[in-house]
């Protein structure tokens, strides 16, 4: 079943009196259960399809669906539960709440759902053990390190078991070791089914997902398998 | 649900900034407390005004001699001496919803006891007197009727002529001279206290009308009459009833001025009452822009806060927080401080107050109004300007916020 179904999706900016576009005319089909590495040069549009997808914003011209559901033309309410219930993010920059514990932050989208207190918790601790760190539960963001933080964002964008995993340059901050982990819990969530778009402008990272696929101007210009190809996609 | 939660991270963000939040609702806590005050104040004006006319009696009429107006200056009120004991008998007899009438004549006179002596205003009235000026007898009784009639002389005095003539004896019985007449003193006022202006009410000594018109000030009219109406809404008509058999008995041709004039206390008393209204009103609404400046206040640093916090509410936005659930964290964060500075506003209006009416020596009234009005209003000002920084941070476009630093 196709998860995401883009066709013939543009997005237009107005510069004074030009017309810019940022995508011109994208079609994309994702499949449940693939890892997409997206890449481009900044300026491709990579970040405004990323946008698109995660229901951050919509297409001017195009249809988008989602798990079958025409996104395109639904309101900021509506976009935001969809964000709630269907999309997790991870950002390069974390972005955690930093007054709120590693729980707190990992149960704040279903604080937004309106689930109660108590199923909260134990969805946000189930998906703290999934990245292995329930033993820092009650720590503050400021007490974790680089690597553990990025866990903590990754357990909060699977907490509420959303049909696709977001993540913009995961590892951008983050040393090699680190970069390691992250990728490996991003290899084992996809062994367990879930559907992941990376957005990356490194080649190694990307070569970890299955399926490369390369913006360029506002379009794709390239979209490969990982296993049929040796080829290393130059994104400059 | 989801507003419990709201509700706890507003309360965590204004413990986060603590110092911001003191000050925040300072303004609001001084504008409490000052309409809370001010208001108290005006109250006390108002009470103060209210009692001293109402002490005069209520549904209460009084007649006095009108001014001379026979060419030339014109005399003082009661200059002219058409009113008499006749007319106020008269007013008894024939106008209806009347309970009491009350005649009465006056003039200062040395009272001696002894070797003791005491200036004080010498009052010639009827036995009516006692109940329309609600006195109390605490030794001794009042004169009667027949006292009236026969014009004996016989007096009844106050608490303070009795303690400066008499220090610790009884006087029922004794003797004084009024004018170089001795007088039997038959009674004994109960102390009444002071009169709102100030006037000590029991310098009195009372004698039958008769006795101090004939004997005492060898005169033939009164110097004014009290008339007890029975209900305040028969008062005008009683009023004007009153005028025209007044204009009948005194001959006035239609088209002249009477000689007399009647005022009607409940009007003065509702004129002074809303004009005290309106100063109360004055003090509030001045205390009331404090409160409005406070919540100014709170815009001010809701505004910089929503600022601050860009970054945050674009990650909330993204993991799926709606516009309103925005719009409410922050309007919930504005109320708190306005709810929590009205309360803190309420205990330090009050004790201000109390503080006034202690160490000002002035009347102050905490009304019940006064502390709802001023609560609700802070409350009002605090959801009316937490509105707009909230819609602020509710319009937030997520891509803009997660990319602001």
């Amino acid at each position: 079943m196709n998860v995401v179904t883009i066709t013939g999706v543009k997005k237009l900016y107005k510069m004074g009196s030009e017309t810019v576009a940022a995508l011109n005319g994208v079609d994309l089909t994702i499949d449940s259960g693939e890892f997409v590495a997206l890449m481009g040069p900044s300026g491709s549009g990579k970040s405004t399809l990323m946008n698109i997808l995660g229901c951050l914003d919509r297409p001017s011209v195009g249809s988008y669906k989602l798990l079958g559901q025409e996104v395109s033309n639904l309101g900021d309410d509506d976009l935001a539960r969809i964000r709630n219930k269907t999309i997790g993010f991870v950002f390069q920059n974390f972005n955690l709440l930093p007054k709120l514990t590693s729980l707190e932050n990992v149960a704040l989208p279903a604080v937004y759902a309106g689930i109660n207190s108590k199923k909260r918790l134990e969805m946000a601790m189930e998906a703290l053990k999934m990245v292995s760190l329930d033993d820092r539960a009650e720590h503050l963001p400021s007490e974790l390190s680089g690597g553990q933080r990025q866990r903590v964002a990754i357990a909060r964008a699977i907490a509420m078991k959303p049909a696709i995993l977001m993540a913009d340059e995961p590892t951008g901050n983050l040393d090699t070791k680190s970069t390691g982990e992250i990728m490996q819990i991003f290899r084992d969530l996809h062994a367990k089914g879930s559907t992941i778009i990376l957005v990356t402008h490194e080649p190694d990272i990307a070569r970890a997902a299955d399926r490369q696929i390369l913006v360029k101007d506002g379009q794709i210009t390239k979209d490969l398998l990982t296993a049929h190809t040796d080829e290393i996609i130059d994104i400059v | 649900m989801l507003f419990t939660e709201l509700l706890k991270m507003a309360g965590l963000s204004l413990v986060a900034n603590k110092m911001r939040t003191l000050l925040t609702m300072l303004g609001i806590i001084i504008g409490v407390a000052a309409v809370i005050a001010m208001v108290s104040v005006g109250m006390g004006v108002k009470k103060n005004v209210v009692d001293s006319i109402s002490r005069l009696g209520s549904n209460m009429l009084v007649i006095m001699s009108g001014s001379s107006n026979r060419g030339g200056p014109r005399g003082a009120a009661g200059s002219v001496t058409t009113l008499t004991y006749a007319d106020a008998e008269a007013i008894k007899d024939k106008i209806k919803n009347i309970d009491y009438v009350s005649p009465s004549v006056q003039g200062s006179y040395q009272v001696v006891y002894g070797h003791e002596n005491w200036n004080t205003t010498v009052t010639g009235v009827i036995p009516e007197y006692v109940s329309i000026q609600s006195l109390e007898i605490s030794s001794g009784l009042f004169f009667s009727e027949h006292d009236v009639d026969v014009r004996n002389r016989v007096a009844v005095i106050g608490a303070t002529v009795a303690s400066n003539l008499f220090d610790s004896v009884n006087p029922v019985g004794k003797k004084i001279r009024i004018g170089n007449a001795p007088y039997t003193i038959i009674g004994v006022l109960k102390s009444k206290g002071q009169s709102a202006g100030g006037q000590d009410q029991d310098d009195v000594v009372l004698i039958p009308l008769t006795t101090a018109q004939e004997r005492l000030l060898g005169i033939t009219y009164v110097r004014s009459i009290n008339v007890q109406v029975t209900e305040a809404d028969k008062m005008n008509e009683v009023q004007s009833n009153i005028e025209k058999l007044l204009r009948q008995r005194h001959r006035i041709r239609t088209g002249a001025e009477d000689d007399f004039n009647v005022r009607n206390l409940t009007s003065i008393m509702e004129t002074m009452s809303s004009t005290t209204t309106m100063i109360t009103l004055l003090l509030g609404s001045i205390a009331g822009i404090s409160l409005v400046v406070g919540g100014i206040g709170i815009m001010n640093i809701m505004m910089v806060s929503v600022t601050e916090r860009t970054r945050e509410i674009g990650i909330r936005k993204a993991i799926g927080a709606t516009y309103n659930s925005i719009m409410l964290q922050f309007l919930i964060e504005s109320t708190m401080i306005s709810i929590i500075g009205g309360l803190i506003g309420i205990v330090i209006g009050i004790g201000a107050a109390q503080a006034i009416s202690k160490f000002g020596n002035f009347t102050t009234v905490i009304s019940g109004l006064s502390i709802a009005a001023s609560f609700g209003f802070s409350l009002f000002v605090g959801i009316f300007f937490g509105m707009l920084p909230a819609r602020k941070a509710a319009k937030l476009d997520p891509i803009d916020a997660l990319r602001y630093e």
